[in-house]
Order: C-alpha cells, then structure tokens, then sequence
C-alpha cells in the first residue's frame, strides 16, 4: 500500500467520523465542526489519490489548487454558518435546531 | 464583430460572470439616491449583454472562453452552448423581474442594503455555473450560489429566517461536499476534470458508480429531491418576497442543472444496462414522491407563501421524470423528453417567480399572509389576482403555458418508450395541483365581511409579477426558438 492510498483510506475514514458527527448531533457548533472533518477528509483523499510525481518532474498541480480552493471555500462557509449561529443564539437562546432539540 | 467572421474577437460570455461581480461589489459600496441610478443602468447593460450572447450562440453556435487565456484544467473556461443560454436568458428574465420588484419593495425593509450585494453575488454564481465547462468550477459555482442564497433568506432577520437559513446552510454544505468527493474519484481515475472529456474517457465500473451516485445524492440534496426536502418550505417561505422569488425559480433549478448534464454526458459511458436504468427509475420514482407529497403539503398549509413553497417541492417533482425518460432511451423518446423537461424548468421558474412576487403583493395588501385573510380579495385586487392565476395555469399545465407544453412532451415521451405508469404521474401530479391552486382562488372569492380597508401594492410590484407570469404563458407559445437552440444534442 503506498502512502497516498493511506491518505485516501484516512481521508474516507474521516468523512464518514464527519457525516456520522453531522446527522447525529443537534448542536450547531459540533455540526459545523463536523462538517470541517468532512471537507478535511475530502482534500485528503483529493490529494492522496493524485498520481504519485514521475522521477524527477514535478507532481500534478490540479489536486492542490483543487484542495486550496476547496479549503477556502470551506473557511467562508464556516465563518457565515458561525455567523448565523451566533445570531440564532443570541435570538433565540438555543444552541441547536428546534426540530432537533425536540427530539 | 464582424459578420460571418470565424470567432468574434470580443465575445459576451465573461460578461454573465463579471457585469454582476462588478454590481455587487459597487452596490456595497454606494449608498442610496447612486445605487438606484447604477442599478437601472447595470440591469440595461446586463440584459444587452444577454440579447447578445443569445444572437451570437443561436447565428454561430456555441462559444468557448478561456478565461484570462489560461488552458484548462488549471484556466476556468466558460462553455456557452444552446442550453447554457436558454437557461442564461431565462434566469435573466426573473433576476430583472425581481430586481424591480425589489427596487420598490426593500424600500421599506431592514434588509435593503445587504439585498443588493448579494443578489448580484447570486446571478453571478448562477450564470457560473450554466457556463461552467468543468466539474470542478461548478463545484464553486455551486458554492457561491449557496452562500449567497444562504445570506438572503436570513436577510429578514427573524429567529424563524435564521433558523431556516442554518438548516439551509448546513444541507448545502454537505451536498456539496458529497459533490467534491465524487469528483476528486472521478479525478483519480480519468486525471481529468472536463466534462466533455470525462464523456470519452470514463471507464464504467466501480469508482464511476460510486462517484456518480455521490454526486448525485449531494445535488439530489441541494435540489431538495423528495425525501431531502425538508430544508426548503421554511427557507422559501420565510425569506422576504423577492428572495423567496429568487430561491425558488433559480437557486433549485441550478443543482438540478448540474445533475441533468452530468448524467446526459456521462450517463451513456457508464454502459447501458440494469443498474443504470434502475438508477434513473428510482429518481423519477423520488420525484413522483415529491410531487405527491408536495402538493399534499401545499394543500394543507394556512400560510400563502408556504402554500407556494410546498408547490415547489411538488414541482421538483416533475424535474426528475427527466431521468428515467431522457437517460437511456432511443433517440425520439429522449428528444421529447429532453424538450418536455426544458419547458417545465424554465417555465415553472418563471412562473413560480411570478407567483411568489404575487403572493408578496397580496399579502402586502391584506396585511396577512393567512390565507383564510384571503376572503374577499377578489374585489379588490383584480391584478395581483390575476399575475397569480396565470402563474397558476403555467403550475397546473393548462393550456397555453409552458407547463402544459412541457408536459405534453413528457407524456408523447413517456409513450414513445413505453413507460406508461409516467402517463399516472403525469396526471396525478396535475390533478393534485389543480386542487392546491384552486384552494387559494376559493378562499378568494368568498365574501368577506370583516374586512373592508386593503392597501394597494405599489405599481411597480404588480407589473413585475404580471411580466413574468405572462412570460411563462409566452413561453409555451413561442417554444419553437428555444428548443431549437437548446436541443439534446447540443445538451451532451
């Protein structure tokens, strides 16, 4: 097994941890927290499946801009969830979903 | 540009992308009497822009743009072909329609100055993705019309919008990440991220099937298919009207796009056969769903905007016969059916635009958005009345709208393969909507005698709801110039 498949595997790994966080939990905060664990192990398997470089050229640079835009859209998406969060705690005083937190 | 000439050396599709960038960032910084003044002149610049594009794609077929002159896969290019610009204008149409409506609307409303910014963000990412010639520039496409969408629906600033918008926000986070993972499978298999170049090179198999079935599921998600729905009647009926008008036309109908030309470029490569024609039954089974269960819902509801936020769960529905009648099917059957489905998306956007705005306009002038409050109306409000009726017969299929073109096509389709229980839903689907639209007229025209003071919405409002119902009546009429640019072959 070479490295990159170790990536992928922990990367498929940590999407399943994240998914599992996302559906089980009803606070907000560990939902988003969950979902960063998802997109984490998104890049990771993104990047652990590239083509390994050919001796002495340089690796496909696709994966990594993929993974940078990537990362940058998952910290805008965070800061607005943050956001809302925030402003449904202070208008509501809960921490999850209504639906959730009936449950 | 010259006439005749090879390819024009400026061509409009950067525009789509850059003409609403460039509104949102200026509409942050400007405030009031110079927002105004730029937004008529930027919504004549945008629509010259589509007017043009629309001419150069339908005289010299479709167009390529390689933005900044940068190759793919690391350049972004922009592919403006026959369904990219029938769902380009179409999208143009609505966004014009609720930016007026807006421009008078807002006036009164807390949100006015955040509306403007994130409009434009929202067009921009829209037209994104109609032009986006690669997996991956959708996935960002996608993104930014979520963020986007996510901002405006908690524009109205209630705990039940922010509420609405972070369950939103956190369903599209998740399909879109279900997106990116089958894409980077897709990726690590083919090393290639180009969807027409993906068509050619797939290899049927295991990695593809996972892929595609993540892909799906995170767009089936996005597009709030039946039964992933639940995010969307608080988002769409909470939001203030002319976000609700936006959300419900467009925003569903862009992960509904991406999921369409997915499966026609790369469906026929993963090998004609029982998994793949079980795959596209069961979404149109799902959509069956939708649409029984959404109507159902609509029918039920005593709020008017989640009546019509019901309807488009219902209406999504209709959507997804595409699969099983496009996918897999002989060349006639899949033509129709290709047709059939393009009318009723781009119909039902205009009309479901055209019945938010309305049903913002009637509750604006009863002071209520109960529809027992309803009673009566009919006296007083003939013309938001009326723009809600016809966008009620484009909804219900009736002729000569677009929803009845549309499904005049999907049944010849549904017949041409023999897939006859289409035929069931098809009329099902009709007969519930008849009943849902028609619950709203009775309760109109019942006498009413509580109530005698009703304000009259603002001009502007009720022409801008009445332009874009008429459009989806137009658009069943005229069909012939779109279909033809916007043909199946053009779509894969």
């Amino acid at each position: 097994m070479t490295l990159g498949e170790v990536y992928a595997l922990a990367g498929i790994g940590l999407c399943g941890l994240g998914l599992f966080g996302w559906l089980a939990n009803s606070n907000l905060l560990r939902r988003i927290i969950a979902f960063n664990i998802t997109g984490t192990g998104t890049f990771l398997l993104l990047v652990g499946l590239a083509p390994p470089p050919p001796a002495g050229g340089a690796a496909d640079p696709v994966p990594q801009a993929l993974v940078l835009t990537g990362i940058v859209v998952a910290v805008a998406a965070t800061a607005l969830a943050l956001a809302l969060a925030r402003r449904w705690y202070q208008v509501s005083g809960r921490v999850g979903l209504p639906e959730d937190e009936a449950e | 540009m010259s006439v005749g000439g090879p390819v024009p050396m400026i061509d409009p599709t950067p525009l789509m992308v850059a003409l609403p960038l460039i509104w949102a960032v200026s509409s942050l910084i400007l405030s009031r009497p110079w927002r105004d003044r730029l937004l008529w002149l930027w919504l004549a610049a945008m629509i010259g822009a589509v007017a043009w594009l629309w001419r150069t794609v339908a005289a010299a077929g479709a167009l390529e743009h390689q933005v900044g002159g940068w190759d793919a896969p690391l350049g972004i290019l922009l592919r403006a072909d026959g369904p990219a610009v029938a769902f380009i204008v179409v999208s143009a149409l609505v966004a014009t329609g609720t930016a007026v409506f807006a421009s008078r609307y807002l006036r009164d409303e807390p949100g006015d100055r955040h509306f403007w910014p994130l409009f434009g963000f929202l067009w921009g990412g829209l037209n994104a993705i109609w032009l986006a010639g690669d997996l991956f520039n959708l996935y960002v496409g996608l993104e930014l019309v979520s963020l986007s969408a996510v901002g405006l629906t908690a524009l109205a600033g209630s705990a039940e919008a922010l509420a609405a918008a972070l369950r939103y926000l956190l369903a599209a986070l998740m399909g879109s990440l279900a997106w990116l993972l089958g894409v980077a499978l897709l990726y690590a298999g083919h090393g290639t991220l180009d969807a027409a170049l993906l068509a050619s090179t797939l290899q049927p198999g295991a990695t593809a099937a996972i892929a595609l079935a993540l892909m799906t599921a995170g767009l089936a998600l996005k597009t709030a298919l039946f039964p992933l729905h639940g995010w969307l009647p608080p988002a769409h009926g909470g939001a203030l009207t002319p976000v609700s008008a936006l959300l419900s036309a467009l925003v569903v109908m862009a992960s509904f796009y991406v999921l369409a030309r997915v499966w026609l470029q790369l469906g026929p490569a993963l090998g004609a056969g029982a998994p793949l024609a079980g795959a596209m039954q069961l979404l149109g089974w799902l959509g069956a769903g939708a649409l029984c269960w959404g109507s159902w819902q609509a029918l039920r509801q005593r709020r008017l905007k989640l009546v019509v936020a019901w309807s488009t769960v219902a209406q999504i529905g209709y959507f997804f016969l595409l699969f099983p009648l496009v996918v897999g099917q002989s060349a006639d059957a899949a033509e129709l059916g290709w047709q059939g489905s393009l009318l009723m998306v781009l119909g039902h956007a205009l009309a479901k635009a055209a019945m938010f705005l309305a049903a913002g306009n009637l509750a604006l002038a009863i002071g209520s958005d109960d529809v027992d409050a309803l009673a009566g109306v009919s006296h007083f409000l003939p013309r938001s009345l009326f723009s809600f009726g016809l966008a009620g017969v484009s909804l219900m299929g009736l002729p000569p709208s677009a929803g009845f073109t549309g499904k005049w096509l999907l049944m010849q389709s549904a017949l041409a393969s023999g897939q006859w229980w289409w035929l069931v839903v098809l009329v099902l689907g009709s007969v519930l909507s008849v009943a849902y639209i028609f619950r709203i007229f009775q309760k109109s025209f019942i006498e009413g005698p509580e109530r005698d003071w009703f304000v009259h919405p603002p001009l502007r409002q009720d022409l801008a709801a009445l332009v874009l119902a008429l459009a989806s009546i137009a658009l069943g009429l005229g069909a012939m110039p779109l279909l033809a640019l916007a043909g199946l072959d053009a779509a894969r």
